[in-house]
């Protein structure tokens, strides 16, 4: 028989106030943040007959679509850029960005089962479903640079900006996310805002048009929007143009505040959510 | 010895109809609560206490490393929610638990699985879901689809799997779990006898390998065949603990709540010149003090006074309710006889054949009826009783059985 250890491996007592988040403990589950990545992303597109066709389809429909509206008929200014260019550049991050969202939004309740039945850091849930669309991510990005090539926009090195700018991204779906996730736990409307609030989202982020567009004493608001100054880089990086670093770094730290908040909010939360899931 | 286990004045409140009936609140009625938080701060004075209440209060237990400890109860009697706190599962309102050892737990078989994903994918999903490592997964495959028997679905979605295949999947990869505390929930409620000894023979396995088992199930030869040590939960607190066999003869006797001996007294039953003295339920042969089993002849026997001159008949008849208030049926004594009960003083009996419930506690409602139409008397929930299972030979089905009963019929062959 092996000796106990001189102090509990685990004290069980009921937590009060602000808890922070027990790193250790998630990286000792770090295998299950894989495997929970794994499964949503084999399941994804079992039994649909166009399968990973749609990470491309939803970004590409809606790129054409919005080309001829704004692009053609509405003469949206697009910076220079070949507007299809513009419009898809937004719309890769922000499809990664809404549909991240979203499915973590719902992730908690669609894992009721695990919830009541078994313990692990709950946060992994809505974790795991982000990184699980960083895989759409990547197909609708083969796809960019097929337009690249098309509308002959030349490779820069701007581009090895990227990898920053997606681990960025992805910050901040999991701080939407989670705060998501855990109201949802409580209050199920956030299961019938979600899908306004993305659509209101895409309207208030200069995806169809430019910030420059805007007129410039009101554009500082459009920068509180933490996707604002991350989808000006995509772009700038995408095109070869300079960065605008002011933006980007309010973009970095407003979603710093938002992971924060989001954290210690979901923790607060997460003591009942068995109780009342 | 340090105990691996040490558990300290825990308790756990849920607000009542919390959990069940409001399943969850909506933003609106949350602002509207919070709107009338203020009058109802005044009206919550009196009745504050009518709305929480205790599922589980001041439990203290310590559990030696190596031992195996069974924990039984009625339902409802807090072992899930004991068994949920000691897996964090859910936090406790008070008290503290000290763990010296990691714990896994196996609350329900199959938890994780995804119908879509293979065997093999589900093996590796359930398994860290369960706290496995990959490495260790890996190094236990074989072992687990061995145990499991299913080799040959192993790339096949779990969707298509037989119940049985699943349930024995799901149980192998817990099986191989290697905590120090294991902790079992009614695991044996599925599956089939053969798979229920096998599941049986790996637990006593784990115990005998200085792992802790604690242990919850309502089959009482399955505690005794696993447990030295038994703990005896009602309504939310330990009501006796010690040796498996003293802890399980008090729960079979010490029927707590079960009323299945009524004595109507001065004011009781009573219709004009007629009245039943009391009324009572029992095995037959048996004191109303033993328990009842589920092969046991069953006897509901009445204590009568008829007075009666202006020529009345008089029945009695017997509502039988099941747990929840459910009617399971109706019986009455003019079904029998038309004059079952003759002036004076008498006791009148009902036989229930042995084998007729399902395990479980019933109700019975007593009405007395004049002349076949008129209800006189009428004593909602008089008496009720509790049929516990038969001393089975362990092998045999032990799980939950469905329904309120289940009688033997006769069953032959005929071609």
């Amino acid at each position: 028989m092996t000796p106990l250890p001189e102090r509990p491996i685990t004290v069980i007592k009921p937590s009060k106030g602000w808890v922070p988040v027990d790193l250790r403990d998630l990286w000792s589950y770090r295998d299950l943040f894989y495997i929970l990545a794994l499964r949503d992303i084999k399941v994804r597109y079992k039994q649909t007959l166009l399968g990973v066709a749609w990470a491309v389809i939803q970004p590409l429909a809606t790129m054409i679509i919005f080309t001829v509206l704004f692009g053609r008929i509405a003469n949206m200014p697009s910076d220079g850029i070949p507007y299809p260019i513009f419009a898809y550049a937004g719309l890769l991050p922000w499809t990664f960005f809404a549909n991240a969202v979203t499915n973590s939004g719902n992730s908690l309740v669609g894992n009721t089962a695990l919830i009541t039945k078994v313990y692990f850091p709950r946060l992994l849930i809505p974790m795991a479903t982000v990184a699980a669309g960083l895989v759409d991510f990547m197909i609708a990005f083969g796809i960019l640079l097929i337009l690249m090539l098309l509308y002959g926009v030349p490779f820069t090195l701007n581009l090895a900006i990227l990898p920053f700018l997606l681990v960025l991204t992805s910050l901040t779906a999991v701080g939407v996310g989670l705060w998501m996730s855990a109201l949802n736990v409580k209050y199920r409307d956030v299961r019938h805002a979600l899908p306004f609030l993305v659509q209101i989202g895409m309207f208030v982020t200069p995806i169809i048009y430019p910030p420059s567009a805007i007129p410039e004493q009101w554009r500082w608001i459009i920068t509180l929007n933490p996707l604002a100054g991350q989808i000006e880089a995509y772009r700038a990086a995408i095109v070869g143009r300079p960065f605008d670093w002011l933006p980007l770094g309010v973009s970095v730290a407003v979603t710093a505040a938002i992971l924060v908040y989001s954290a210690f909010m979901f923790k607060r939360m997460e003591r009942r959510f068995a109780d009342i899931i | 010895m340090r105990p691996i286990i040490k558990i300290e004045n825990i308790g756990k409140q849920y607000r009542i109809g919390g959990p069940k009936r409001e399943p969850y609140a909506t933003l609106r009625e949350s602002i509207v609560e919070k709107a009338s938080a203020p009058l109802r701060a005044l009206r919550r004075q009196s009745d504050s206490e009518d709305e929480l209440f205790w599922a589980l209060r001041h439990i203290d237990l310590e559990v030696e490393q190596g031992e195996a400890v069974g924990i039984i109860g009625r339902n409802g009697a807090g072992k899930s929610t004991l068994l949920k706190i000691l897996s964090r599962i859910t936090e406790p309102t008070e008290g503290r638990v000290d763990l010296y050892g990691r714990i896994g737990s196996l609350l329900e078989v199959g938890t994780g699985f995804h119908p879509e994903l293979t065997g093999r994918e589900n093996i590796f999903l359930n398994g860290a879901i369960l706290g496995m490592r990959r490495e260790e997964i890996k190094r236990k495959f074989d072992e687990i689809v061995d145990f499991a028997g299913i080799e040959k679905f192993l790339e096949t979605p779990v969707k298509r799997y037989s119940s049985g295949m699943y349930v024995r999947l799901a149980f192998a990869v817990a099986a191989n779990l290697e905590p120090e505390i294991l902790v079992v929930d009614e695991v044996l409620a599925v599956g089939d006898a053969e798979f229920q000894k096998k599941c049986l023979g790996k637990m006593s396995d784990v115990a005998s390998h200085g792992r802790t088992v604690l242990f919850v199930s309502h089959n009482m030869a399955a505690v005794k065949s696993l447990c030295g040590r038994t703990v005896l939960l009602d309504n939310g607190e330990v009501t006796a603990s010690g040796g498996t066999d003293e802890v399980i003869s008090a729960y079979l006797s010490g029927a707590g709540g079960v009323e299945n001996f009524i004595d109507f007294g001065d004011c009781g039953f009573i219709h004009e010149d007629i009245r039943v003295n009391s009324l009572g339920v029992r095995a037959v042969g048996k004191n109303f003090s033993d328990p009842i089993l589920r092969d046991n002849d069953i006897e509901v026997i009445a204590q009568l006074e008829n007075g009666d001159t202006a020529g009345h008949v008089y029945h009695l008849t017997l509502r039988l309710k099941g747990e929840d208030g459910t009617f399971i049926l109706v019986t009455s004594s003019s079904s029998f006889d038309e004059e079952l009960i003759r002036p004076g003083s008498q006791q009148v009996r009902m036989l229930i054949p042995k084998n007729f419930f399902n395990l479980g506690t019933f109700y019975l409602d007593l009405l007395l009826v004049e002349d076949h139409r008129r209800i006189v008397a009428i004593q909602d929930d008089a008496v009720s009783f509790l049929v516990n299972p038969e001393e089975n030979p362990l092998g045999r089905w032990m799980g939950i059985t469905r329904g309120f009963l289940r009688p033997t019929f006769d069953w032959e062959r005929i071609v």
